[in-house]
Parts: structure tokens; sequence; C-alpha cells
């Protein structure tokens, strides 16, 4: 880890003064990421300003009848938060899918939505990898891929975003609040992070000097008929090879609302409005389902070692949306699939 | 005299190829650049103790507690996060030690497995360790223990299969688990 000068803001305008200018300055909040990464040299701040005073720490009700987190409550607190649990149980499950409890106990949750890929070839700093070092290259296209990305990949990159947390989100079309000296504004979910194209040294579309201060849920948070699927290569603790958040709105048995996003297939989570749209209004039957996962998978594309996933993204698709349909979500602590 | 002292006479550097000698002294200054950081002064209470240091901000609570204070009980496995054998309670809560930089936790408590056990008697869950026979080499059991007593703290684990799931960040690689899962059942139940 190379030498860096620590400093610690009190409040968001004292964070966003002190980042302002400094290509080379980073925020700490969990540290869970950025200091593993730190240690491996891929991160290489030279000045690290710690944010875990500033006061973005509750969970509060919205006019608009949503919920409002501040940007430090920890991973942990969130999905044990009532109202998380109550109104927005897919993301207090798929929080719980994620990492370990340690873990969660540290990490924020603006930090969340900035985790790094976990694609090996990021991590090792003697491979080429775009989005490591632009322009460098890609080992992971002809390398080990067997977790890497199936829908929206470039040549230039086709990691993935390791999040649970942010395939809830994505799925309850939360926004993202964020701070810099210029001002505020809000971000659209679906707008935060990016596909890769070629800038795949680009995570999100949070600009230099930004800082996220609250993820804001809306009202609706599917709490009736949900399921957060994670299938992995181990039963806890490992990230997902494919990951389906499900929310749906039923009429009898019609699909009145449906949506659902999938983690571990691209570069964000993964959420299509023409796959929503096949099942909306139709019977929420196998058939149904089966077509909604064809219309997300139709330009799915393998590479040498993860060509495997689309049928089985295929296959979570449907399971997850029959768990839902049913109202039987899938328990992160038992780990039989229903 | 040595060659390093007289690069002037340097036969063994001579003998390498000049790539390779620019390679290696360009990883040399990459990885470990010599600039000193500034210091940070910083106050822990470490099972009950109070404790102030001047630290270099790159000092992880782990390294902390093993050379700054001998508290070599929490261990150093992974040093990524990835196997729970350095987890500590902060103010309560159970954390990985290697991912922390102390500095950022001026004014808190830490217990390590060294503050535990009380007035010489051992803690529940160390004694249901040995009752239960719950592990074999012992390098992960101080980490296995403090995540056990988090959890308990925490009071979310039901049933074998939430200890199971919320113990999932320290692994045992003799494979305890069964034992490590009774032990925690056992305190659970007389808690």
């Amino acid at each position: 880890m190379i030498s860096f000068r620590y400093a610690r803001a009190n409040d968001v305008a004292d964070a966003v003064r002190q980042i302002a200018g400094d290509p080379n300055a980073k925020f700490v909040a969990g540290g869970t990421n950025l200091i593993d990464l730190m240690k491996m040299d891929v991160e290489r701040p030279t000045k690290v300003i710690d944010i875990t005073r500033l006061p973005l720490n509750q969970v509060e009700n919205t006019p608009g009848g949503g919920l409002r987190i501040g940007a430090l409550v920890r991973n942990s607190d969130l999905a044990y938060h009532p109202q998380v649990e109550e109104r927005y149980p897919v993301l207090a499950s798929a929080i719980m899918a994620g990492a370990s409890q340690q873990l969660r106990n540290m990490a924020s949750t603006g930090g969340n939505l900035l985790q790094r890929t976990r694609c090996c070839y990021f991590y090792d700093t003697a491979t080429p990898c775009n989005k490591r070092e632009p322009g460098s290259g890609c080992s992971a296209i002809d390398g080990q891929n067997r977790m890497h990305a199936i829908l929206g990949a470039s040549d230039a990159c086709i990691a993935t975003h390791p999040s649970d947390m942010c395939v809830a989100l994505a799925l309850l079309d939360a926004k993202v609040h964020v701070s810099s000296a210029l001002g505020d504004r809000v971000i659209a979910f679906a707008e935060f992070h990016r596909l890769p194209g070629d800038t795949p040294q680009r995570d999100t579309n949070l600009d230099a000097g930004e800082i996220i201060t609250a993820v804001e849920l809306p009202e609706k948070g599917f709490a009736a008929n949900y399921t957060y699927l994670k299938i992995r290569d181990r039963l806890s603790y490992a990230f997902a090879l494919v990951s389906v958040a499900v929310g749906l709105e039923l009429d009898g048995d019609i699909i009145k609302d449906g949506r659902f996003a999938l983690g571990g297939v691209a570069h964000k989570p993964w959420r299509d409005p023409r796959a929503e749209v096949a099942l909306r209004g139709r019977r929420a039957n196998g058939a149904t389902f089966a077509d909604a996962a064809d219309v997300l998978l139709r330009d799915a594309k393998g590479y040498a070692h993860n060509s495997f996933k689309i049928d089985l993204a295929r296959r979570c698709v449907s399971r997850a949306l029959t768990q839902a349909a049913r109202g039987t979500p899938q328990s992160q602590s038992s780990k039989k699939i229903a | 005299m040595t060659e390093v002292e007289n690069p002037g006479s340097g036969r063994d550097a001579e003998k390498l190829p000049r790539a390779v000698q620019v390679t290696v002294r360009e990883r040399v200054g990459a990885q470990s650049p010599m600039t000193t950081p500034e210091a940070v002064s910083v106050r822990l209470t470490v099972n009950g103790t109070r404790h102030s240091f001047m630290l270099d901000p790159r000092t992880t609570l782990l390294d902390l507690l093993r050379e700054h204070l001998d508290l070599t009980g929490t261990k150093k496995g992974c040093d990524q996060g990835q196997c729970g054998a350095c987890t500590v309670l902060i103010d309560g809560r159970r954390v990985n030690a290697c991912l922390t930089f102390a500095v950022m936790y001026d004014g808190a408590r830490i217990t390590t497995i060294e503050g535990l056990a009380a007035d010489g008697a051992l803690h529940p869950l160390q004694q249901a360790f040995i009752d239960h026979d719950a592990f074999q080499c012992g390098y992960c059991t101080p980490g296995q223990i403090c995540s056990a007593a988090g959890l308990i703290a925490e009071g979310r684990a039901k049933s074998a299969d939430d200890i199971r799931e919320l113990m999932s960040g320290n692994i045992c690689r003799c494979g305890a688990y069964t034992n490590i899962v009774a032990a925690i059942q056992q305190v659970m139940e007389r808690s």
C-alpha cells in the first residue's frame, strides 16, 4: 500500500471541499472494498478522507411515502431496520445474501453502490486490465471468465458488478442523492451504474468530487410477492453466478405490475423493460415466466467458461418469478430452493 | 566495502540486462514508496485499557493489536476480509480487523479474544468450544469465538441454519463446523 495523507471530514460541505480538485483523493466509509484494493495496489489514493463522522446515519420516511436511507447506514443495520424488513423485504433479503455479517457490520449504503468488480484480473496488477489501466487490454475475454458477464459487455471489459443490495435497489427504482461543491443532484438508479463500453474504468456516472448522501426508495415495496434468489459456488459468502430479484403485483393470478433484476450477469444490475412488458397483464404461470426470461436473454453472449450462465439465468428467472408469485420468497438462512 | 555503497564497481548488477534492472527498480518504487506519511493521533480502549498512539494511517486495527499491543490472539489469516480469523468487536459489533484503518476508530472500544474472559473464568463461549471439541488446529478459534459473541449480541439467530449462515464469515479449514455450531447453540440456549 502506498503512503497517503489521512483527513477527517466533519460534514458534507467539509467533505466535498476537501476532495474538490484532487483526483488522487478518496473517501473512506466502511473501507471493506477500498482498503482491500489499496492493499493490492489497485487503488492508490494519496489522500484518504474519512467520512464516517458525517451525519448520514438516519433512515427516514419521505413525504411521498418512501424511505430515505443515509449513505452511512451500515448494511446490517439497513437489512434489520423494521421498515425495510416490513415494507421492502426484497432489499433486506438481498443484503443478507451478500458478504458476511462482519462485512455487513462495516459496509455503508453509499459504499455498497461503489464496490468495484471482483474480476480476478482487475485485482492482479501483473495482468492487463482496461478497467484498472485503460488501454492495456482485457485479460478476461480470452482468460478465466467463468464469473463474467453475459449481457451488456464490450470488447474492452466483461466484468460484472458484485453487489447484491444494488440488484434490489434497481428493482425498487431507487434514487441516489449526491452532493458536490457545485450543488446537489438526484440520479435514477438505472442511470447510476454504467455499461463498460470503451470506458470500463468508469463504473458509475458519479462525477469527480461528488459524494453520495442518501438512497431514496419510492413507496412501492412489493412486500407481498417478492424474492431474492442467488445461485453461487458456495451456499454462503460467495459472489453470485446469477441472482434474481423479483417484485410482483398480482390481481388474482394476473400480473398487474411485474419487475425483475439480475445480478452477476452484467457490469450493472440488469433490468430490461421489454422483458417486464412480457409479464404485464398475463397469467402468473410457467409459460409467462419462460417467455419473459427468453426476452431478457435474447442478446446474451457467453465466453469460454461462462456460457452455462445463460441457461442458469433462464432457469433462475423462472424459479424466482414462481417463488414471488406463490408468496414463498427464498430464505437466506435455510438454503433449500423452494 | 559492499557493492551497494560503490555502485560503480557493481559487478553483479552489470550482469543483469539493463531492462531487468529498470523493471526491478520500478517495481520496488511502485509498491513501497519511501515517503513518510503524516502520523495520526488515535485513542482506543482495548479490553478495558485506554491507549494513545501516533500511527502511520496505513496501520490496520489487526496490525495495531498484534504488533503494537502484543495481543496476538487476534490472528492474521488472509488479510483480505475473506477468512474471519481477525474478527474482533468494535463497540460491541463484530468486524474484520484487517479491513480497518485503526485511525478511523478514534475513541472506540475494542474487545479481542484476550478481553472476553472475566475474573479468571472462561467466557461461556470459550468453555463451550472446549466442551464440544469445536476446534482442531485452533488458528481460526479466536475469530470464531469473537464472531459468535457478536452473533449472540445481535440476537438474530434462532436455529442451527441461522447460526451457520451468520457464521459464514469465519472459515475453519480443519472443518470443525459441526462442533462450532453445537458450541454456539449451547451458549445461545443458556443465555
